[in-house]
C-alpha cells in the first residue's frame, strides 16, 4: 500500500513538475529531465518529439485514404491472438475523461454511432461508460470499477490527464484484458494499443508555419490560448514558438482566454486599440469567430488567421473571404477505439502505437467540407469522420 | 476650505470613495501607457464591454446590501445566451419572443433564490450555489456538453452595434446607453422607500422590521433584479461576442469582487450602487491596463487579487477608524 502510494505520488510529481508529454515511452527519462530544466519557458518542449511529428506529418500513412480512422502513420503492428476471444457480443467497457467541450462532444457521438454499427454486426453486445467529467480521482475510480465488474472483455481509455492516471492504467493491463488508450496518454506502453493522431507540436507547427508562410516578414502576431498547464495545448504553442523564433514576425503577447468569446473579443480588441495586428494564432478554434468580429468592429482589415476545423470558425472564413488555415486536432480518432477492441476480441494485429493522420483543412478545400458538414452545428468539427454511419447527419444534427 | 477637506477625504478616505480614487489612478496609468486610449472610439469599445458587468454590479449590489450574496449569476448569464442561441436558432422572427422568455426566466430564478432564501431560511450563499449548479447541470443536460443554435442578428444588436457616425466618438454603442439606462434605474430604485428598507434590512434585519419594513419581500425583490441583471447581461454579452460554452463563467466571483471594490460591505447594510457599478468599471479598467503593460497573462491574476486585497482592506481600515472617532467625541460632550 505503502509503495503504491509513494509510486503514486512520485509520479505526480514527476509529471507536475517536469510536465512531461504524453509519448515519453521512447524518450530516457534522463533526457526529458534536461530537456525541461533547461529553460522554464520551454517544460514542455521535447526536441525528439518535435522532431518526430513534424517528420510524421510526410509520412504517407498505410491504408485506405477513404477511411484515415483506419490509417496509421509507420504501423509497428502487435500480435493479438492472446487476447482473441471466441463468439461476437463482447462487453466493450470505456472510461472516458469527460465531455466538456465540442469537441469531445462530437467524438464521443461519432463513438455511439460507430459502437451501434458494431452491435448490428454482432461484434459488441453490451457498451458500458463512465464519464470522469474531468476529474482524475473519478477516472481512477471508474477504471478500478471496471476491472472489479469483470465484465469487460475490452476497455477503454481515454485519460483525463497523463501522470496521475498511469498507475490506473497499469492496474487495468495486469487484470489481463486487453487495454485501449486514446487521445492524451500515459506514461506506460502497457496498453495494447495507444491511438491518437500525429499530436500537439503538428497542430502548433502548421498553423505558425501559415502564418510565417502568409505574412510579410516584421507582421505583428497574437496568440489566443486557452489554458496553461494542458499538456496537448502547452505543445501546440511549445511548436509555434520555435517556428516563430526562426522567423522575422513579431509576437506581440500570447494571451490565455479560457476558450470564452467575450474574453477573446475583449482582448482582441484592446491589442488592436494599442496597434495593428496582422496575425492570429490560435491553440484551439474555440471562440475564433469573436476574434474575427473584433476586427470588424474596430474597423480593421481581417487578420491572416489559424484557428480549427470547428464550423463556425470554418463559415466566417468562407464568408469574410480572409486568408486563414484549420489545424486539425483528428476529431475521427474517437472511431478507432471500438475498432480496435473487436481487432483485438478476434485475435486480429493492431499497431502497437497507433498514430492516425492529422492535416489541417486548407482553402482549397474549404468549400468541400463545407458542404460535406453543410447540415451540421456550430461547434461540430469538420473532420469528425463519420458521414459514412447510419446515424448521420441527425445524431450529430441534433445533438 | 473645510469642505475642500472632506471631499479629499471622502475621495481618499475609507468605503465609496476609494474606488473611485483607484479609478482614476488607474485612467491615470492607463493614459501613461496609451495616450489613445480616451479617444472617442477605443474609449467607446472599453465601455461598451465593460458594460455587462457594470450591470450585473448593479444587480448584485441590491442582494449584498440586503445582507445575502447572488453565486448564481454567472451561470444564469451561460444558461440565458445558451437559451437565447437554441431558441432563437438563427431566425431574426424569433428575437423579441425569446427576449421574452429569456426575461421570464431571469425573473423566475431570481424568485426561487429569493423565495428559498427568505421563505425557508437557507443560507443565500447555500442557496445561490445550489441554483449555480442546477443552472449548470440543467443546461449541459440540454444541449449534450455543447451550446448548440445561433444567434440572429437582431439580438446581437444591442450588444455589438450602436448609433453610428456621431462626430469625435465614432459609435455610441447601444450598450453604452443601456449601461446608463440601468445605473439611472438603480440609482433612483435606492432613493425610494424600497432601496431604504433594503439597505437597512442589511445593516440591522431586526430593527428594520420593527420600524415597518418588510424585509423578506425587499430581499426577495433584490434576487429578482439581481435575475433581471443577469438577464440584460446576458442579451449584451451574447450580442457582443456570440454563443461559446464557456460563457459567464466565473462572472459571479468577478461581479461579487467589483461590488466589494466598491466598498460595499459583505454582510450588507452599508455602501451606494454607485460605487459599486464604478467597481465593476475599475475591474474592467484593471484589466486593460494590465494589457496595455502588456503584463505577461500568468502573472495577471497574482497582480489583480492583490490590488484588490489592497484596496479593500485600506477602505475597510478607514471605516474600521472612524466609529471610534466618532465615540470619543460622543464622550468627550456628554450632552
Amino acid at each position: 500500500m505503502q509503495t503504491t502510494r509513494l509510486a503514486l505520488a512520485s509520479a505526480a510529481a514527476v509529471g507536475l513538475l517536469l510536465a512531461v508529454g504524453c509519448t515519453t515511452d521512447e524518450i530516457p527519462e534522463a533526457e526529458t529531465t534536461e530537456e525541461a530544466t533547461a529553460s522554464t519557458e520551454e517544460e514542455w518542449f521535447v526536441q525528439a518529439d518535435y522532431e518526430e511529428q513534424l517528420a510524421q506529418r510526410d509520412i504517407e500513412p498505410e491504408g485506405d485514404p477513404t477511411t484515415p480512422w483506419l490509417q496509421a502513420i509507420e504501423p509497428e503492428w502487435v500480435d493479438t491472438s492472446e487476447y482473441a476471444v471466441d463468439g461476437g457480443d463482447h462487453t466493450v467497457c470505456f472510461s472516458n475523461a469527460s465531455v466538456s467541450n465540442p469537441w469531445r462532444v462530437t467524438g464521443w457521438i461519432t463513438m455511439q454511432q460507430q459502437v451501434e454499427v458494431l452491435q448490428e454486426a454482432g461484434e459488441i453486445g453490451e457498451f458500458l461508460h463512465s464519464d470522469a467529467a474531468d476529474d482524475d480521482e473519478k477516472q481512477i475510480s471508474d477504471i478500478q470499477a471496471f476491472i472489479d465488474s469483470g465484465e469487460c472483455d475490452a476497455l477503454l481509455i481515454s485519460p483525463s490527464t497523463t501522470a496521475t492516471l498511469t498507475p490506473a492504467v497499469e492496474a487495468a493491463c495486469e487484470s489481463g484484458i486487453p487495454v485501449v488508450v486514446f487521445d492524451r496518454g500515459v506514461n506506460t506502453d502497457c496498453a495494447v494499443t495507444f491511438i491518437h493522431p500525429i499530436g500537439g507540436y503538428a497542430f502548433g507547427a502548421d498553423a505558425a508555419e501559415f502564418l510565417v508562410d502568409n505574412l510579410e516578414p516584421g507582421s505583428t502576431v497574437l496568440a489566443l490560448r486557452i489554458l496553461p498547464g494542458v499538456d496537448v495545448l502547452e505543445h501546440r504553442w511549445a511548436a509555434a514558438q520555435e517556428i516563430f523564433a526562426d522567423s522575422e514576425l513579431e509576437i506581440l503577447g500570447n494571451e490565455f482566454t479560457g476558450g470564452d468569446a467575450a474574453e477573446i473579443k475583449n482582448i482582441v480588441t484592446q491589442y488592436l486599440q494599442r496597434g495593428e495586428v496582422d496575425g492570429i494564432w490560435m491553440d484551439a478554434g474555440d471562440g475564433a469567430v469573436a476574434a474575427i468580429e473584433a476586427f470588424e468592429d474596430a474597423g480593421q482589415p481581417y487578420p491572416v488567421m489559424t484557428g480549427e476545423d470547428e464550423l463556425s470558425f470554418m463559415r466566417k472564413w468562407k464568408e469574410t473571404g480572409m486568408t486563414a488555415l484549420a489545424p486539425v486536432y483528428s476529431n475521427f480518432q474517437w472511431r478507432t477505439p471500438v475498432l480496435a477492441a473487436t481487432m483485438i476480441l478476434n485475435g486480429e494485429q493492431v499497431p502497437k502505437e497507433w498514430v492516425l493522420p492529422q492535416e489541417p483543412i486548407t482553402e482549397a478545400e474549404l468549400d468541400d467540407y463545407l458542404e460535406r458538414n453543410e447540415d451540421m452545428p456550430s461547434l461540430h468539427y469538420a473532420k469528425f469522420g463519420g458521414e459514412d454511419l447510419p446515424g448521420f447527419p441527425d445524431a450529430w444534427r441534433d445533438r | 476650505m473645510g469642505r475642500i477637506r472632506t471631499a479629499a477625504a471622502a475621495l481618499a478616505g475609507g468605503g465609496t470613495g476609494t474606488v473611485f480614487a483607484l479609478l482614476a489612478a488607474i485612467f491615470i496609468a492607463v493614459a501613461f501607457t496609451n495616450p489613445g486610449f480616451f479617444e472617442g472610439p477605443s474609449l467607446m469599445a472599453f465601455l461598451k464591454q465593460a458594460a455587462p458587468l457594470v450591470i450585473l454590479a448593479a444587480g448584485q449590489y441590491f442582494v449584498i446590501v440586503s445582507g445575502n450574496f447572488d453565486l448564481s449569476v454567472g451561470a444564469l448569464v451561460g444558461a440565458q445566451v445558451v437559451i437565447a442561441a437554441r431558441l432563437i436558432d438563427g431566425e431574426e422572427s424569433r428575437t423579441l419572443p425569446v427576449m421574452g422568455v429569456m426575461l421570464l426566466f431571469g425573473l423566475a430564478v431570481g424568485l426561487v433564490n429569493g423565495l428559498v432564501t427568505t421563505a425557508l431560511k437557507v443560507q443565500s450563499f447555500i442557496t445561490t450555489l445550489g441554483m449555480m449548479l442546477v443552472l449548470t447541470g440543467a443546461i449541459r443536460l440540454w444541449t449534450g456538453g455543447a451550446p448548440t443554435g445561433s444567434l440572429s442578428e437582431a439580438f446581437r444588436g444591442p450588444g455589438r452595434r450602436g448609433i453610428d457616425d456621431v462626430p469625435l466618438i465614432g459609435q455610441i454603442p447601444w450598450a453604452v446607453l443601456i449601461m446608463i439606462g440601468v445605473g439611472a434605474a438603480a440609482i433612483w430604485l435606492m432613493r425610494t422607500r424600497f432601496g431604504r428598507v433594503l439597505v437597512a434590512s442589511g445593516d440591522n434585519e431586526l430593527a428594520a422590521e420593527l420600524s415597518g419594513g418588510r424585509v423578506d419581500t425587499v430581499r426577495t425583490v433584490a434576487f429578482v433584479l439581481s435575475g433581471l441583471s443577469a438577464t440584460v447581461a446576458g442579451v449584451l454579452i451574447g450580442g457582443y461576442a456570440g454563443v461559446s460554452a464557456q460563457v459567464g463563467q466565473g462572472m459571479e466571483f468577478t461581479v461579487i469582487t467589483a461590488v466589494v471594490l466598491g466598498g460595499v460591505v459583505l454582510g450588507g447594510g452599508r455602501g451606494a450602487v454607485v460605487a459599486a457599478m464604478a467597481g465593476a468599471l475599475t475591474i474592467e479598467a484593471l484589466f486593460a491596463l494590465f494589457n496595455q503593460m502588456a503584463l505577461p497573462s500568468t502573472i495577471r491574476p497574482a497582480a489583480q487579487g492583490l490590488i484588490i486585497i489592497a484596496a479593500v482592506a485600506y477602505a475597510a481600515k478607514r471605516r474600521t477608524r472612524r466609529p471610534v472617532a466618532a465615540t470619543a467625541t460622543t464622550n468627550a460632550n456628554p450632552s
